[in-house]
C-alpha cells in the first residue's frame, strides 16, 4: 500500500512526487505512456514566468512568484538547463499603456521583483531586434527559460532515486474508496493508497470523475509553435510578450536553453489531446510574431509543434483541493500557463493539503536532491579529451547537428527511468533535436536502442507506444 | 512513330523512334540513345540492383546489380530470386550472389567489398 | 603539422585527397565520421553514376569503391569513425573518435567536403498531426539499403527530387506500394531519366502543383491530403486527394551542411548555403577550400569529383607555393536575370592559368536560350543552350584572355531565344 499514489508523470505529478520523495513515505506514480513528460510538459513555450499575469491574491499568482523561485535553486541542483534572461512585454500603442501598466501593478501585487517600466529606447538597448513600433516595455528581469520536460525527467528521477515507484505505461481505469483509502484500478492491476493525487493533465476531469462527482471540466486548447535554427538562436536575448489587448494574448518570441528561437503560440480550443498544426495558425503566429521582431527568418524552421493546455472550464486559477465526496483524493487540475513555472510551488503546497488531511511527514535523512549527466559538446577540449580516453564511447558522435555522443546515450539507458524510444532519447540528450531532425543520426539511434534494449528494430518506436518506424525486414528476414 | 525520354544517360534526350523505318532513332544525343530507343520498343531491358542478406559484414545487406540488363518482364522474379540468398563476410567486389538470373545468362553480382 | 588535412571522406574529400596526393603533397590526413569511407554513396545502390568521369555506369557503391582503392595506393593518412568538432580559424582542427580519442591537428590547408543533409518536414513546415512515419527519402534510404529494413508499406512521396524518385522505384521492388510522388513545382526536380525508370515504369502517378497540405494519424502516418496550388504554390481548396498510406518520404530539397564553416567565420553565401569561393574553390579563409556538396548541391557526382579534384590541386599548389603573398584584382561574380546563384562567386584572373569553369543554377524552364556573360555594360561571353532547368547545374567555361576583359565584376544571365 502506497501512501500516496500519483496519477501523471507530467512536470506537476513529478513535482509532486519530488516534494513527497523528501519524507518517510512510500510513494507511486502511475503514468499510462511509456516515458515521462509526454503530454502538455513536452510542448509548450519553456518559459519560467516572472509572476505579474495572474490576478493578485489567486493561487496561480502565488505559486507562480514561489515556483519562480523554487526553479532558480532546483534547476541548477538537478542539471537543468536554465537561463535567467528576462522578459519582455511590448505595447506597440499608447492605447496600450494602460494594459502594460496594469500587468506592472499586478507585478508589484504579486511581489514580483525588479519590475521596470521601459521606454521603447531601453527598450530595444536590451533587445536590438525589436521592432521600431514599440513604444514601452515592461521588463522582468526574473523570468526565465528552462528545458521543460528535462526539469520533469530531472524531478521524476530523483524522486525514483529516493525510493519512490514510477509505473510506466499504467492507465487508471478505476478508483474505488475504500475504508483506509483507495483502489486504483488500472490496465496494469490493482494498487492501493492512502491518498490519490490526480495530477493527469487534460485528462483530470475523467479521472476526478472516477473518483467523485462531477466537479470541474477541462478545456483543452492548442497552442501551435515554430521552433527555428540556432542561426537564429540570438535574434532576441529576453523572452518576448506582446501586450494582451483585445485580439488576445499575442505570441511570445524566445531564446530557448539549446540555443534555438521559439515562436507562438496561438490559442484555439480542440478536443482531447490534438496536437496537430494547421497552416492557418502557423501563418498566424509568423505574421504576429513578426509585430515584435520584424526580421525572424522563418526559412530557419526546424520544426512545427503544437502542444494543449489544459484550462479549467470558468474558472482563471488551478484547482488545487482535496476533492468533495472523495476524502484522501487530491485535485491538481486545470494547470495551464504558468503551471511549469509554479510546479514545484504547486507541489509543495499539495503537500501542506495532504499533511492537514493526515499525512505525516518524516523528513529523510539520506535525501539526494543533486544530479549530473554528461553534456559532451558544453564541456572544455581538454575535458573532452580526458573523457574520452577514458570512456571511448563519448568519442563517437552520433547526432552530428547537437553533438550527443554514443556515451550519453548509454548513460541515458542506465539512467533511473531509462528511454524505451527515439524521443524518450531524444528529451534526455537532444539526439535529433537539431536541424536535421533525426534525418542523420535516426537509424544510428535505433541501432543504439536495439542493441542495448535487446529488441529488433521493428519493436523500436518513434514516441508513444503504437509509433512504430519500421513495418518489415526486407528479404523475407531472418 | 514513338516519342520515348532516353533513359541512358542523365542529359535524358527526347528520342523520336520510327517503327516504320526499322526503328530508326532521331533526337538522340549519341549511339547509345540510338540502341536504347530501338530496344525500348522492341524488347526493353533494365539493369536491376537491390541488396541480398549478409552477415558478418559491417551492414545487414550487401548490394548487388544484375551484370547485365536482362528484360523488363523478368524484374520481379529476379528480385524474388535474391529473397533466398545470404552471403558470408568476407564478401568481395563482383562475386556472384545469383548466377544465371531467370535463365538469362546474366548473373546478379555484388557492387562493394565486404 | 599536416599539410592538409580533408574534412569528410565522402566523393569529394576522396577526389580531394587523391589530387592532393598526386599533385604532390605528402603529409594529407582524411578525417571521416562513419566507419568506412565512400559517404553516401555507400546506400546510393542504383546505378547511373560516373558515366562523365568513369566512361561506364556504376552503381554508388562501386563509384566509391573505386576512389576508396585509389586513396589506398596512396599513403593518405585515414582517420575513420572520427568527427571533426571545430575548425579555428589557425588551421586548427579538432576531432573526436572512439578509438582515436580526441586530437587537435594543425594543418597549412584544409578541404571542407562535409557534403549535405536533407531539408525536413519542419523546414517547409508541413501542417498536420505529428505521427511516426515521415522520414526523408535518404533516410529511408539507409533503412532499406543498408539495414534491411522498410520504414513502411504504402507510401506517398513529397518532392520529385531524384532521391524520391530512386527510392520510388526500390521501395517498389521491396514489395511496398507507392501510391503518388506530388512536387509543388510545375516541373521535377529530378532528371528525367528518372521519371521515366522510377515513375512511369512502375505506374507510379507524378502529381506536379500539387502540394502534400495535412498528415493525419495518431500513432503512425494514417492518411495524406494533397492539394493543387496555385501559380503562386498556395493550396487550392476544393482540389484536395486523400491518400490512405502509412509512410510519407520527404524529398524536398538538400542543404549544405556548414556549420564547421560557419563556426570557424568564413564568409557565406546564402544562395548556395555553401561558403563564398574563389576560382580555385578557396574560402574567405586563406588556405581553406570547399568542394562538392558543401560548396553548393550538385545533381551529378561526376561533376563533385571534378570540382573536388579542382580542389585538391589548388590546396596542393597554395602549399607547394609556401602560401600566397599579396592580393590579386578580383571579379565579384553577380547573378543576372534568371540566374540564382554561381560557383564561384569570386574570380581572381590572375590566379586563373587557362581558364574558368562557372557553375550556376537557373529559376525556369526555359527552351532555346542564351546564356550571357557581361561586365559593366561589355559582354564577354555568350553561350547556347536548347534547355534550361532549375533542376539542372548548368556549367560554362571562360578563358582567361576574356576575364582579363573584365573589370569589377561579371554578371551571369539568361534569356531565351525568340523562336523565329
Amino acid at each position: 500500500m502506497y501512501d500516496v499514489l500519483i496519477i501523471g508523470c507530467g512536470i506537476t505529478g513529478a513535482a509532486t512526487a519530488f516534494e513527497l520523495s523528501k519524507y518517510q513515505l512510500r510513494v507511486g506514480i502511475l503514468e499510462k505512456e511509456n516515458d515521462v513528460a509526454d503530454g502538455t510538459t513536452k510542448a509548450n513555450s519553456a518559459i519560467l514566468h516572472a509572476g505579474y499575469d495572474p490576478s493578485p491574491g489567486s493561487l496561480m499568482a502565488r505559486l507562480n512568484v514561489r515556483g519562480s523561485e523554487l526553479a532558480r535553486q532546483l534547476c541548477p541542483a538537478l542539471d537543468v538547463p536554465y537561463v535567467p534572461c528576462g522578459s519582455l512585454v511590448l505595447a506597440f500603442s499608447d492605447a496600450e499603456r494602460p494594459a502594460l501598466e496594469e500587468l506592472y501593478r499586478r507585478g508589484q501585487a504579486n511581489g514580483v521583483p525588479g519590475l521596470e517600466l521601459l521606454t521603447a529606447a531601453q527598450a530595444r538597448a536590451m533587445d536590438h531586434n525589436l521592432s521600431g513600433d514599440v513604444v514601452s516595455a515592461l521588463h522582468a528581469p526574473s523570468a526565465a527559460i528552462c528545458s521543460p520536460w528535462e526539469y520533469c525527467l530531472a524531478l521524476a528521477e530523483t524522486a525514483v532515486r529516493n525510493g519512490a515507484d514510477l509505473h510506466l505505461e499504467t492507465a487508471v481505469t478505476g478508483l474505488e474508496r475504500r475504508e483506509d483509502g483507495w483502489l486504483v484500478r488500472t490496465n496494469r492491476g490493482d494498487f492501493t493508497a492512502r491518498f490519490v493525487v490526480n495530477a493527469a493533465g487534460v485528462s483530470a476531469a475523467q479521472v476526478h470523475d472516477l473518483a467523485a462527482p462531477h466537479a470541474f471540466d477541462i478545456r483543452p486548447s492548442r497552442g501551435q509553435y515554430y521552433l527555428l535554427d540556432k542561426s537564429e538562436g540570438d535574434r532576441v536575448s529576453h523572452v518576448i510578450f506582446q501586450c494582451p489587448n483585445k485580439d488576445g494574448k499575442g505570441v511570445l518570441v524566445a531564446p530557448t536553453v539549446h540555443g534555438n528561437l521559439i515562436v507562438g503560440p496561438n490559442a484555439e480550443d480542440v478536443a482531447g489531446d490534438d496536437t496537430a498544426t494547421t497552416s492557418a495558425a502557423l501563418r498566424f503566429v509568423r505574421e504576429t510574431a513578426q509585430k515584435s521582431v520584424p526580421s525572424i527568418q522563418f526559412r530557419e524552421s526546424i520544426r512545427n509543434f503544437a502542444g494543449v493546455r489544459a484550462h479549467a472550464v470558468g474558472l482563471d486559477d488551478f484547482i488545487l483541493r482535496e476533492a468533495d465526496g472523495a476524502p484522501g483524493f487530491f485535485d491538481l487540475a486545470g494547470i495551464c500557463s504558468p503551471g511549469l513555472t509554479a510546479a514545484p510551488a504547486i507541489a509543495e503546497y499539495a503537500v501542506e493539503l495532504m499533511a492537514a488531511a493526515g499525512l505525516s511527514l518524516t523528513k529523510k535523512e539520506d535525501f539526494l536532491c543533486t544530479r549530473r549527466r554528461v553534456r559532451f559538446h558544453d564541456l572544455p577540449p581538454e575535458e573532452k579529451a580526458r573523457l574520452v580516453s577514458e570512456h571511448p564511447a563519448y568519442g563517437r558522435v552520433i547526432c552530428r547537428c547537437e553533438t550527443v555522443t554514443e556515451g550519453e546515450i548509454l548513460d541515458a539507458l542506465q539512467s533511473p527511468i531509462p528511454p524505451r524510444s527515439v524521443d524518450g532519447i531524444k528529451r534526455r540528450v537532444g539526439a535529433s533535436m537539431g536541424r536535421c531532425q533525426g534525418g542523420f543520426c535516426g537509424p544510428r539511434v535505433v541501432e543504439i536502442l536495439s542493441r542495448e534494449l535487446g529488441l529488433s528494430p521493428g519493436q523500436i518506436v518513434q514516441d508513444k507506444a503504437g509509433t512504430w518506424l519500421l513495418s518489415r525486414e526486407t528479404k523475407g528476414g531472418e | 512513330m514513338k516519342e520515348l525520354i532516353c533513359i541512358v544517360c542523365p542529359k535524358g534526350c527526347h528520342l523520336k523512334v520510327d517503327e516504320e523505318k526499322g526503328y530508326a532513332v532521331t533526337g538522340n544525343g549519341c549511339p547509345r540513345g540510338a540502341e536504347y530507343g530501338k530496344i525500348e520498343l522492341t524488347h526493353p531491358t533494365r539493369v536491376v540492383t537491390s541488396t541480398v542478406r549478409c552477415v558478418g559484414g559491417a551492414h545487414p545487406r550487401c548490394p548487388v546489380k544484375t551484370d547485365g540488363a536482362i528484360p523488363k518482364g523478368l524484374i520481379r522474379e529476379a528480385m524474388g530470386l535474391l529473397e533466398a540468398v545470404t552471403l558470408t563476410a568476407p564478401v568481395a567486389l563482383g562475386q556472384v550472389a545469383v548466377a544465371n538470373v531467370c535463365g538469362t545468362g546474366v548473373n546478379f553480382v555484388t557492387t562493394r567489398a565486404m | 603539422m599536416y599539410d592538409l588535412i580533408v574534412v569528410g571522406g565522402g566523393p569529394a574529400g576522396l577526389a580531394a585527397a587523391c589530387a592532393a596526393w598526386e599533385k604532390g603533397l605528402r603529409k594529407i590526413l582524411l578525417v571521416e565520421r562513419d566507419k568506412e569511407l565512400g559517404g553516401i554513396l555507400n546506400q546510393c545502390i542504383h546505378n547511373g553514376f560516373g558515366l562523365h568521369h568513369f566512361k561506364e555506369e556504376l552503381t554508388g557503391p562501386e563509384y566509391a569503391g573505386r576512389f576508396v582503392r585509389m586513396l589506398q595506393d596512396t599513403e593518405v593518412e585515414v582517420r575513420l569513425d572520427t568527427m571533426v568538432l571545430e575548425i579555428t580559424p589557425a588551421r586548427q582542427v579538432h576531432m573526436v573518435g572512439k578509438t582515436t580519442g580526441y586530437r587537435v591537428e594543425e594543418a597549412k590547408s584544409i578541404i571542407l567536403a562535409m557534403g549535405c543533409r536533407e531539408r525536413t518536414r519542419g523546414a517547409i513546415a508541413i501542417p498536420g498531426a505529428r505521427p511516426a512515419g515521415v522520414f526523408t527519402a535518404g533516410a529511408a534510404q539507409r533503412y532499406v539499403n543498408m539495414e534491411g529494413w522498410m520504414p513502411g508499406e504504402r507510401v506517398v512521396i513529397l518532392g520529385s527530387g531524384d532521391i524520391g524518385l530512386i527510392m520510388a522505384r526500390r521501395m517498389t521492388l521491396e514489395g511496398a506500394k507507392v501510391l503518388a510522388c506530388v512536387e509543388v513545382m510545375p516541373y521535377s526536380g529530378g532528371l528525367n531519366r528518372n521519371i521515366v525508370q522510377c515513375l512511369q515504369n512502375y505506374g507510379i502517378p507524378l502529381y506536379l502543383s500539387h502540394t502534400v497540405t495535412d498528415i493525419r494519424g495518431k500513432d503512425r502516418v494514417e492518411q495524406v491530403v494533397v492539394s493543387q496550388v496555385d501559380a503562386q504554390r498556395s493550396p487550392i481548396p476544393g482540389t484536395e486527394m486523400v491518400f490512405d498510406c502509412d509512410t510519407l518520404l520527404l524529398s524536398v530539397g538538400l542543404i549544405p551542411e556548414n556549420e564547421l564553416t560557419r563556426q570557424a567565420g568564413i564568409e557565406m553565401d546564402r544562395r548556395t548555403n555553401g561558403a563564398v569561393v574563389y576560382e580555385n574553390m578557396e574560402t574567405s579563409l586563406p588556405g581553406v577550400f570547399a568542394c562538392g556538396n558543401v560548396a553548393h548541391v550538385h545533381d551529378l557526382v561526376d561533376f563533385v569529383t571534378a570540382e573536388s579534384q579542382r580542389s585538391g590541386a589548388a590546396a596542393a599548389d597554395y602549399v607547394l607555393a609556401g602560401g600566397r603573398e599579396g592580393s590579386a584584382a578580383v571579379l565579384e561574380v553577380k547573378n543576372g536575370d534568371g540566374v540564382t546563384y554561381t560557383v564561384p562567386q569570386r574570380i581572381r584572373p590572375g590566379l586563373v592559368e587557362k581558364s574558368c569553369g562557372l557553375f550556376f543554377r537557373v529559376n525556369r524552364v526555359c527552351g532555346d536560350s542564351e546564356i550571357l556573360v557581361t561586365s559593366g555594360e561589355a559582354p564577354i561571353a555568350r553561350f547556347s543552350r536548347e534547355h534550361l532547368a532549375p533542376g539542372e547545374m548548368e556549367h560554362i567555361v571562360l578563358p582567361r584572355v576574356l576575364l582579363d576583359r573584365a573589370a569589377g565584376e561579371l554578371t551571369v544571365s539568361i534569356r531565351e531565344v525568340e523562336k523565329a
